[in-house]
């Protein structure tokens, strides 16, 4: 009984931490996606979602009720397993990919050696929840929506990985919480003769690539303005035209989810995770979860700007920008790093 | 040890599950879904003898990019089930025979197969040890160096592949009106926008 015990007790704190940390991340996504609203009301000079609960805090809740006790429609010609199973895996496949981010040192569910290569291996994945559902639905509108859609993911993809080359070079590791130690001296301190402060982040000596990132994270988890695959004005959602209440609901969730991820990969990779942004008594006292959380929604307020105040891209220039922009210069930039590594002796053991 | 026994029998039952379904399942898109199923339970499998690197790597670049042209290819495929099954019973023979053939070739190299004498006690240990050196380093050391060679090849087999696929599918079409984007983006409101004075009731 107690070989038992001692032997289950690590799946339970595994399974309890899983659990803590899903629902504070679906929390977090009902109010992103109210903050998402808010900011696009007001740079509209509207009000925004105000009237369920106060200041319409409790709007995301009721429209998570809606959606659930909505009546599920399946298409009689679509391929019925693919098409339930497609917005559970995207939904899934986004929470998975928060196992390995660390919101404090140490405090990841599970600290692998190669934590920013599983992110990427998931976020690789998600191509398949937009794939099986457009094809599922057996609609062309919903087809061609997914084909535009996946080939859009894998175009930025191929940048995003060059840009997470170009970190991995000056930090010399893939664990997450090596990248964020790595950002605690840099250019500040080296040049600057400062303390340990947000000048060491990777945001500053490799700035190109954080802009190169924020674009393409932007693309990747098709935000405006590069929501081309589901314009909802035009194109009703795209692949998701043929879904409804709780199967919509988890593509939705999905891709929220996996908006927030590419916020907190922006962090880690660029802004010192959860680094305070100056090295004094005071702010290092603040849990470093409270600064990983200010960063993330920093980055998504930036998000959330730009989805207010661009415009839409072409396709054909979405793609041009994929292809002829970012990865000549993420792919010249690779070079260019490891070049100033080498000469200047600085490469991470 | 008792949990990753549960788990090499989950991955290794599930791959073979999904394996068999690939050649079984009567819609060719199932079947590449049900590739992709034991793709990601082979990298598990990697995973669990410590070599996660090639488990990572097997999903990022099979599952996430070769799989995902597989699967374009064959969604936009028009295969007409019916027609597909008329020749079954005519190809059975020589199907038979070519998979005999392989099933006979490979139990000839299993039941031939042994282990050099050198490394008779390590074949059960990775060389070098995992927990002395992550296993992304220890296969930079060796490609990098011992294998330098061998890998720019790769690199340039890739690169003449590359090439030679836009080369033979590159049409430029004479009659169709392109975006110039330094031309684009060169306009300016002085030379994109005109004054114009137009007269009451005569128009332009």
């Amino acid at each position: 009984m107690e070989a038992i015990f001692e032997y289950l007790w690590p799946v339970i704190v595994v399974f309890g931490q899983s659990l803590l940390l899903l629902v504070a991340l679906l929390i977090f996504t009902a109010y992103i996606l109210y903050a998402d609203r808010k900011i696009f009301a007001a740079v509209q000079m509207r009000r925004g979602p105000n009237v369920v609960g106060p200041w319409g805090l409790l709007q995301s809740f009721a429209d998570l009720l809606k959606f659930v006790l909505k009546e599920p429609v399946i298409p009689a010609s679509a391929s019925k397993t693919v098409f339930v199973i497609a917005p559970i895996l995207s939904a899934v496949l986004a929470m998975a990919a928060w196992a390995v981010i660390p919101l404090d040192q140490g405090w990841a569910i599970a600290d692998l050696n190669l934590g920013i290569l599983f992110v990427f291996a998931i976020s690789s994945l998600e191509v398949y929840g937009v794939i099986m559902g457009g094809w599922a639905s057996n609609s062309k509108y919903a087809f061609l929506a997914a084909l535009r859609s996946a080939a859009q993911m894998v175009s930025y993809e191929v940048s995003i990985g060059f840009v997470i080359i170009t970190v991995l070079l000056c930090v010399g590791s893939l664990r997450m919480d090596d990248i964020i130690i790595a950002q605690q001296t840099g250019f500040g301190t080296h040049y600057l003769g400062m303390g340990s402060s947000f000048l060491d982040w990777h945001w500053l000596p490799l700035f190109p690539m954080f802009i190169i990132f924020f674009i393409s994270a932007i693309a990747e988890t098709n935000r405006p303005p590069f929501d081309l695959p589901e314009a909802e004005s035009e194109l009703v959602a795209g692949h998701m035209v043929e879904y409804s209440s709780t199967l919509f609901l988890l593509f939705f969730l999905g891709e929220f989810v996996a908006i927030i991820l590419m916020c907190a990969l922006t962090t880690v990779l660029f802004l010192g995770g959860w680094l305070p942004p100056f090295d004094v008594w005071f702010l290092n006292w603040i849990p470093g979860t409270f600064w990983f959380v200010l960063k993330m929604l920093l980055v998504f307020f930036a998000m959330a700007m730009v989805r207010a105040v661009v415009p839409r891209y072409r396709y054909d220039q979405l793609m041009r920008l994929g292809w002829k922009v970012f990865l000549p210069i993420s792919l010249f930039m690779v070079f260019i790093t490891a070049l100033v590594l080498q000469i200047t002796g600085w490469v991470a053991a | 040890m008792t949990a990753s026994i549960l788990f090499f029998y989950m991955f290794s039952g599930i791959m073979l599950a999904s394996a068999f379904m690939v050649i079984s399942s009567r819609n060719p898109v199932h079947s590449v879904l049900f590739l992709i199923l034991a793709f990601v339970n082979a990298s598990g499998l990697f995973i669990m003898s410590g070599a996660e690197f090639l488990g990572l790597l097997l999903i990022v670049v099979y599952v996430g990019a070769v799989a995902v042209l597989f699967l374009f290819v064959v969604m936009m495929l028009d295969v007409d089930f019916v027609e597909l099954r008329e020749g079954f019973l005519q190809y059975l023979p020589i199907g038979a025979l070519v998979g005999i053939i392989v099933l006979v070739e490979l139990l000839m190299v299993v039941a031939g197969w042994v282990a050099a004498p050198l490394t008779a006690g390590s074949t059960a240990q990775p060389i070098p040890d995992v927990n002395e050196i992550r296993n992304i380093e220890a296969l930079g050391n060796i490609l990098y160096t011992d294998h330098i060679f061998f890998f720019q090849i790769a690199g340039m087999i890739l690169l003449v592949a590359m090439v030679g696929a836009i080369v033979l599918t590159l049409r430029h079409k004479p009659n169709v009106r392109r975006q110039d984007i330094t031309t684009q983006v060169g306009r300016d409101p002085k030379t994109a926008i005109q004054n114009v004075n137009v007269e009451s009731g005569k128009g332009l």
